[in-house]
């Protein structure tokens, strides 16, 4: 049988660093094959490699049985290539046929391309109105513009980058059905994430990436999700120690009614959202990218403050009025989802990095003149706390890893043992052994009785650590709901909330009707 | 084939340094080929300005006096630069702050003791600071860019300076000429040593150099400056407001602006005169750039451009360069050293001529879109 696309001894070097060593393997027709690695373990570089992005330095690709070079993605595309990015190139104010015809090479007459997208949809079982304008999309619907721009072409190899990050589980699981028939079909899917369950439940093979190199080849289904992530981070995984189930103290943190615009154009207004979280307990907020997760973590930080309305009380003093730095004095510490950028500066160093945030709390600056030696020793025993890798207090932030610079932010809020704790996101693109530091950070914390609130869209995070769990949706949260007792399917069907495929069928309905 | 700009990762501290002394060379350099070919002796314009003041002593008291508006200026804009408030209207500010200055003293003209002079000094900062209000009330209340309305406000501070020296201001003893009367002796700036030029100006403008450099690295309102210059949502985090940051860096710009302005007028001019402005208040933005916005590396930077000044015109009588001589090299200094400053974070690269699709996190900027114009 051909193989139908065979790497052999790829290498691409960075200025620097080696993306890719000598990389190896090979996908079957109608194979789903996994590519599992870290963040930085040279998933992406690979994939960009065969989708004609990139050149390697070295190596060959076999398409088909035949060698190949492959110079663009218009050249992937016409071997057979198609590819889903994780972060989708769409024009918000454009409809979903105007987008689909501007990413394909020859785009045929309007009419016959409609009928063609039509053809794909009805095949696949994907629902999707062609005349919608994408800002009015869900995510998961927007990503089926992409899987439709992809399927269009017929490829013979679709590669998928971290598809499901962005879907509720529901849309996983048609994703999946999607995939499936297309592998019944004979198309080759290269399938990259690192949701271990996922990749267990739909793919054949794996091919596990560290550092640049092939370090292991497995059959998912005779894997544990334990076992592979020990192969993708080449150790063994350490459990959480729990904190103690139900020993909660008073009510520290009460939000009632908070209502706040969102920012034009697209943004997401929050809509009379209120919850209260004890003293001990972890609250989980979960929900699809752009709900409003954002919007509240910025007016709960206090960096919004217009157009701001409801109360947000800690221990029973409300702080709606303060601004950020009487927030955090009072003891209220809010970690955003972008760390550089917006948690932290890159061209500062760790050490005025400090004095950001925990400048108040830790007395890190008086009577307005910055106090740079104690900033700096707060920074090192940051480091040493949170095992840092950085060359110490000096080290700029931007110079750190992803994951080492998440440490560290969140190092630095939590080391000032704040009485609330509020943050978005914090193991995204985090390995899997800080992303395990970082959450038995969480749970210590929580133990000495601060309240948390978590912000994420993964959820089995979210199941780990949380005792509560409420879902955003389009700026409406959902009741609080005991982790114990919550079913996924219910979780999913909140977060699809208004977006759920019964209403996007019915609205679709509705604009059809609307043009006739 | 193409060229492209590929960054370094990060920029080194050696190269940051490094880029004005090489600017400076290439800008001789550049200069003496430029004015080979325009028929002068390229060689010995560049020795005129650069070198020549600096082998007589009584030059050296003009290199400092002319520095030290320079580097008071520039000063202030470094300020408002790292906090990316982009104040080009020094040049305003300065003329109303010796307007400020000029004012109270024509009110004091019959009148003697200490206060007078310090009470001029007071009403240039405040008038300077007051000009520069205007495009920081611009800037946020309508979100008017600052470049536009404090360059444009040049102007209008220049027409504002020929109204008074032609009308109300206009000294009646001077024979029709357009100028204000002599300050008295209360009015005017002490010499530091008798016999020299050098007025207090030159040690207040140490003074200032040396607190703002303290001030931007050791207290909190300059770490603000720095944060919101650096990232402005990190500076949200930490609880910087944008709009006070925008405020501080146009009053201190304007402040320090003006008084360059009032300790020109009652130092070496004595009165005011509609040639008043130079042109310090644009020169002090290549002393800001040249100086890495740094006020210890303001103070080095504000020799080099008093020597274009003082050079200039040596050059002038020396071998009848034209007047515009040293404009071209602080304008060839400034070019230069952005020049060097972009190659010192990116290197620049052949490509070919294939697109580059790259990875947008909005989402809104079209990878396929790219490829498909391949």
């Amino acid at each position: 049988m051909t193989l139908r696309l065979e790497l052999n001894g790829i290498t691409k070097r960075f200025p620097g660093v080696i993306a890719n060593e000598n990389v190896s393997f090979a996908v079957a027709p109608g194979e789903i094959h996994a590519l599992l690695g870290e963040n930085g373990a040279g998933k992406s570089t690979l994939v960009k490699i065969i989708y004609g992005v990139q050149r390697a330095d070295e190596g060959t690709i076999a398409f088909d049985g035949r060698k190949v070079e492959i110079a663009s993605p218009h050249a992937a595309r016409s071997l057979g290539i198609g590819m889903v990015f994780q972060h989708f190139s769409l024009f918000e104010a454009m409809t979903v046929l105007e987008n689909i015809a501007l990413g394909m090479d020859n785009p045929p007459p309007r009419r016959e391309l409609e009928e063609k997208i039509r053809h794909v949809l009805n095949t696949y079982g994907l629902s999707l109105d062609p005349h919608r304008d994408v800002h009015t999309l869900s995510v998961g619907e927007r990503q089926r513009i992409e899987i439709v721009r992809a399927l269009i072409q017929n490829p013979k190899l679709l590669i998928m980058d971290e598809p499901t990050s962005v879907l509720t589980p529901q849309e996983v699981d048609r994703l999946f059905d999607t995939l499936r028939q297309l592998k019944a079909e004979g198309c080759s899917i290269l399938y990259i994430s690192h949701k271990l369950h996922e990749i267990k439940a739909l793919c054949d093979t794996a091919t596990v990436l560290r550092g640049g190199k092939v370090v292991a080849t497995c059959d998912p289904a005779e894997e544990t999700a334990r076992s592979m992530a020990e192969m993708m981070i080449g150790g063994s995984l350490k459990d959480l120690s729990p904190k103690n189930d139900g020993v909660y103290g008073e009510e520290r943190f009460a939000i009632s009614n908070l209502s706040a615009p969102g920012e034009p154009p697209f943004g997401v207004s929050l809509k009379d959202v209120s919850f209260a979280i004890r003293s001990g307990e972890i609250l989980g907020i979960a929900g699809v990218a752009g709900n409003g997760q954002n919007e509240l973590i910025s007016v709960l930080s206090g960096e919004r403050t217009d157009g701001v309305s409801g109360v947000i009380r800690l221990d029973g003093s409300d702080l709606s009025k303060l601004g950020v730095g009487a927030r955090r004095r009072a003891g209220l510490a809010a970690l955003p989802e972008e760390r550089n950028g917006h948690a932290a500066i890159g061209q500062m160093t760790l050490a005025e990095n400090t004095l950001l945030s925990a400048r108040g709390p830790k007395l890190l600056a008086g009577s307005g003149i910055l106090r740079t030696g104690k900033a700096h020793d707060y920074a090192r025993t940051v480091i040493e706390a949170f095992s840092v890798k950085a060359t110490g207090p000096k080290a700029k932030a931007g110079s750190l890893s992803g994951g080492n610079l998440q440490k560290f932010v969140v190092g630095r809020e939590i080391m000032t043992d704040p009485a609330v704790f509020i943050v978005s996101q914090p193991t995204w693109g985090v390995d899997a052994g800080a992303a395990g530091f970082i959450r038995q950070a969480m749970i210590d914390l929580a133990a000495k009785g601060a309240a948390i609130l978590l912000v994420s869209q993964d959820l089995d995070e979210l199941l780990e650590l949380c005792d509560r769990l409420a879902v955003i949706n389009a700026g409406k949260l959902s009741e609080t709901m005991d982790v114990k007792t919550v079913s996924i399917e219910k979780i999913g069907l909140l977060m699809g909330g208004v977006h759920g495929e019964d209403d996007a069928a019915a609205d679709a309905e509705m604009h059809r009707g609307k043009a006739a | 084939m193409g060229w492209e700009l590929e960054p370094r990762g990060e920029a080194s501290r050696k190269a940051n340094l490094a880029a004005p002394v090489i600017a400076v060379f290439g800008a001789l350099v550049t200069g003496a080929i430029l004015f080979t070919f325009l028929g002068h002796n390229g060689l010995s314009a560049v020795y005129e300005i650069f070198i020549a003041p600096l082998t007589n002593t009584y030059r050296w008291q003009d290199l400092l006096v002319k520095a030290a508006p320079l580097a008071i200026i520039a000063t202030g804009l470094a300020i408002g630069f790292r906090a990316n408030v982009w104040n080009i209207g020094a040049e305003g500010q300065y003329i109303l702050g010796g307007l400020g200055g000029t004012w109270v003293a024509l009110q004091t003209l019959d009148m003697t003791g200490g206060w007078i002079l310090p009470a001029m000094i007071l009403m240039g900062m405040i008038w300077g600071a007051a000009y520069a209000a205007v495009p920081a009330i611009l800037k946020t209340k309508l979100g008017v860019n600052e470049i536009l309305s404090s360059l444009m406000l040049n102007y209008v501070a220049i027409q504002l300076l020929y109204y008074l020296m032609r009308a109300p201001w206009k000294d009646p003893m001077a024979f029709g000429f357009p100028q204000t009367a002599m300050f008295t002796s209360d009015q005017t700036l002490p010499m530091m040593a008798s016999g020299t030029l050098i007025h207090l100006g030159v040690p207040i403008a140490a003074a200032i150099a040396l607190t703002a450099w303290g001030v931007m690295t050791r207290t909190i309102v300059g770490f603000q400056v720095r944060s919101v210059g650096a990232s402005p949502k990190a500076a949200r985090f930490a609880g910087f407001s944008a709009s006070s940051t925008v405020w501080l860096a146009l009053l201190v710009g304007g402040g320090l602006a003006g008084l360059a302005g009032i300790l020109e007028a009652s130092g070496p001019f004595g009165q005011m005169v509609p040639q008043f402005p130079t042109g310090y208040g644009y020169t002090a933005i290549i002393v800001a750039f040249l100086g890495r916005l740094n006020p210890l590396g303001i103070l080095i930077a504000s020799f080099v451009l008093a020597l274009t000044y003082v050079g200039g015109e040596n050059a002038q009588t020396a071998i009848g360069l034209p007047n515009a001589a040293a404009g071209v090299f602080q304008a060839l200094m400034l070019f230069f050293l952005l020049g060097f400053d972009i190659l010192a974070s990116y290197r620049l690269k052949r490509t070919a001529p294939k697109p580059s699709p790259t990875a947008n996190t909005s989402g809104v900027t079209p990878v396929e879109a790219e490829g498909a114009r391949a």
